[in-house]
């Protein structure tokens, strides 16, 4: 089976300056990140602020190199490609920002921000260019008329549509979507989120879905990625990860997330403190300073992701603690 | 008697020849110790009427109600002066982005001191020892160092446990709470929210919770207003309101969230937007979006209908039926 996507080991350090007499210090903020992704599924990435979610998007999109490890876009390694290569890949890697209001360009109309991608990475003429962007612009459920318009004409989930037209015109292999919503009310994010699935059943577009939103990352995810502190700490099916997580971070997060029915929630976690810096991370397990099961080995050695039952999870005592 | 009770109000903006309504003939009444939710859209005019009550609209807003009535005292009838001696005091407030709310220029201790010198008198070891109990109250970990910390120093969790230290640093009836935990992470908000929940049973404060979030509410409010363009759609009792709703907004709101409509391709959704100030429709402000809409929604404006705890403001009131 061929991935769209696949990540060995991903890593990205970041060298911070901390003042003029002291040394840069370095933070790791991919940290050694492995997982695949196929043709029309969604991978969703939880986590909190600074757990790398946002790294991870800078990498995927071939904005920035990674320090270490392999990222396969369809098979080629972006880590090795040379430039020209690059600009190849580059096409079927698209993101989606998750503030309109900044994602767009506030000078340019709708019809040549939407075109810019054609115009940039094919041969069509105009008046294909023209076309093309129309039917997207329908697709996404914006009218003829707001070709000519810019984007303070817009509402801020029409602004989102606009983006993932523009993100959608060279028809990518990937979406990396950045908290697409959050910034949105309830009723428009749930509009956007259609929009997405039906993309994703039309074009069999992969997804690398973003979010600190556990509802909507139930909602929209095939595969669920938790991370903390730069490392994937749990990695499994949707199903897996929402009915029986194993790492206590998963828990706390899915405890920790409100629901209309608090009646209804299963497990009951209430984690403490907040979450290390980053650039002193705690030895051994990076969660165990907050963790309620946490032993003297957690303080001492850091867990390596491995299986165990249907997911894959970096916890000592993930066996013990199956509920 | 209520603590708080608000009837009839309503705040203009814009000029004369050309105003806007953000709140229209708002009614709510809050109870002593009772935590209250009002959930709604952007623009739907909950923080508005917030900071309409606070006092934080002068010069801007035209604010009228038949009554604005905290304690006994109405708010709109006071003097500036009296006001401000309720205000910070008797009703305090929190807002969604700790980082903007706190002064950058001043020390957290400083701030938190600030309050208690103005309403409380209070002067030297006593004033540090009060701020020193308040920071420990928010479980602010190794606070007599904190005191001395700047807000860039803090994490968004930690600013937002002193913006709510100041909060309560005069032991407020009222807390108005906007948006407290938006700006958060997840396992954080968890941490505010009981932090919050515990402070107003302790301190048998009333809570004003403004949120977007329909399931922060289900968690902790007793009551909840729905607004929507700027009133009130829907009052009741949570979790009453969640199984049953009688508005089709507040229907819609509900069933447009993921947790709603597990294991479906596709979410319920409302189609359109919310009416632009200068494009609201004569007869419901609902009627271009309701699924349910007829002749009578379009021509008339309904009024909100209360009875009992529980209000709608619809033509024709969903009838008993059973949401999941």
């Amino acid at each position: 089976m061929n991935h769209v996507l696949e990540a060995r080991d991903l890593t990205r350090y970041y060298d911070v300056s901390q003042g003029f007499f002291k040394g840069n210090a370095t933070v790791k903020a991919l940290n050694g990140v492995s997982f695949t992704l196929d043709a029309g599924k969604t991978l969703a990435v939880v986590g909190e602020s600074g757990c790398g979610k946002s790294t991870l998007a800078r990498q995927l999109t071939l904005i920035e190199p990674p320090t270490s490890g392999a990222l396969l876009l369809e098979g080629t390694d972006a880590a090795k490609a040379g430039k020209s290569e690059l600009q190849a890949m580059r096409t079927k890697v698209q993101m989606v920002f998750q503030n309109p209001y900044a994602s767009l360009n506030p000078r340019q109309k709708i019809g040549d921000q939407l075109a810019e991608p054609l115009l940039i990475n094919t041969r069509m003429s105009a008046s294909e260019r023209k076309d093309a962007v129309l039917s997207m612009m329908q697709r996404v459920g914006l009218r003829p008329e707001h070709y000519f318009r810019y984007p303070h004409m817009f509402s801020g989930g029409q602004r989102q549509r606009i983006a993932i037209a523009r993100a959608m015109m060279l028809q990518p292999r990937i979406v990396v979507a950045d908290e697409p919503t959050s910034a949105l009310d309830v009723s428009i994010q749930a509009q956007v989120l259609n929009l997405f699935m039906d993309l994703q059943d039309e074009f069999n577009t992969a997804y690398l879905f973003i979010s600190h939103n556990l509802a909507v990352v139930e909602h929209v995810a095939d595969d669920v990625m938790v991370m903390y502190l730069g490392r994937a700490v749990e990695i499994g099916s949707k199903d897996t990860i929402y009915n029986r997580p194993l790492h206590p971070y998963t828990r706390a997060l899915l405890s920790a997330t409100p629901s209309i029915h608090p009646e209804n929630r299963a497990i009951k976690i209430k984690i403490e403190g907040e979450l290390p810096s980053p650039l002193n991370p705690p030895s051994g397990c990076a969660f165990h300073k907050r963790c309620p099961h946490a032993q003297e080995r957690c303080t001492r050695e850091e867990p390596q992701l491995r299986t165990v039952d249907a997911q894959r999870v970096a916890c000592h005592r993930a066996e013990e603690l199956r509920p | 008697m209520s603590l708080l009770e608000i009837s009839n109000l309503s705040v203009q903006f814009g000029s004369e020849a050309r105003p806007f309504n953000a709140v229209e003939g708002l009614d709510l009444s809050v109870d002593q110790g009772e935590v209250v939710g009002i959930v709604g859209e952007s623009g739907s005019g909950k923080s508005v009427t917030m900071m309409a009550m606070m006092g934080l609209l002068e010069g801007q807003g035209r604010i009228v109600a038949d009554q604005l009535r905290f304690d006994g005292k109405d708010l709109l009838k006071i003097s500036a002066r009296d006001r401000r001696k309720i205000i910070g005091k008797d009703i305090s407030m929190i807002f969604q982005d700790p980082m903007t709310a706190l002064n950058p220029s001043y020390t957290v201790g400083y701030q938190i001191m600030e309050v208690l010198k103005e309403h409380q008198g209070l002067r030297g070891a006593a004033l540090k020892q009060r701020a020193l109990e308040l920071m420990e109250m928010v479980e602010i970990p190794a606070a007599a160092q904190r005191l001395s910390s700047y807000p860039h120093q803090l994490s968004g969790g930690m600013s937002q446990r002193v913006a709510i230290a100041m909060a309560i640093a005069c032991k407020p009836k009222l807390l108005i709470a906007d948006e407290p935990t938006t700006a958060l992470d997840v396992t954080i908000q968890a941490q505010i929210m009981e932090l919050l929940v515990s402070l107003q049973k302790s301190q048998n404060m009333a809570l004003i919770l403004i949120t977007h979030d329909l399931a922060v509410v289900a968690e902790v409010a007793q009551r909840l207003a729905v607004m929507y363009a700027g009133q009130v759609a829907e009052l009741g009792a949570v979790p009453d309101i969640f199984r049953r709703p009688f508005h089709p907004y507040t229907e819609a709101l509900l069933s447009s969230i993921p947790e709603h409509s597990k294991g479906a391709r596709r979410l319920n959704t409302l189609p359109g937007i919310v009416p632009g100030h200068y494009d609201r429709p004569v007869g419901c402000l609902l009627s271009p979006r309701c699924p349910y809409v007829q002749e009578r929604c379009r021509l008339e404006r309904p009024a909100l209908t209360v009875d009992g705890a529980s209000g709608v403001r619809c033509h024709f009131p969903l009838s008993a039926k059973e949401v999941k």
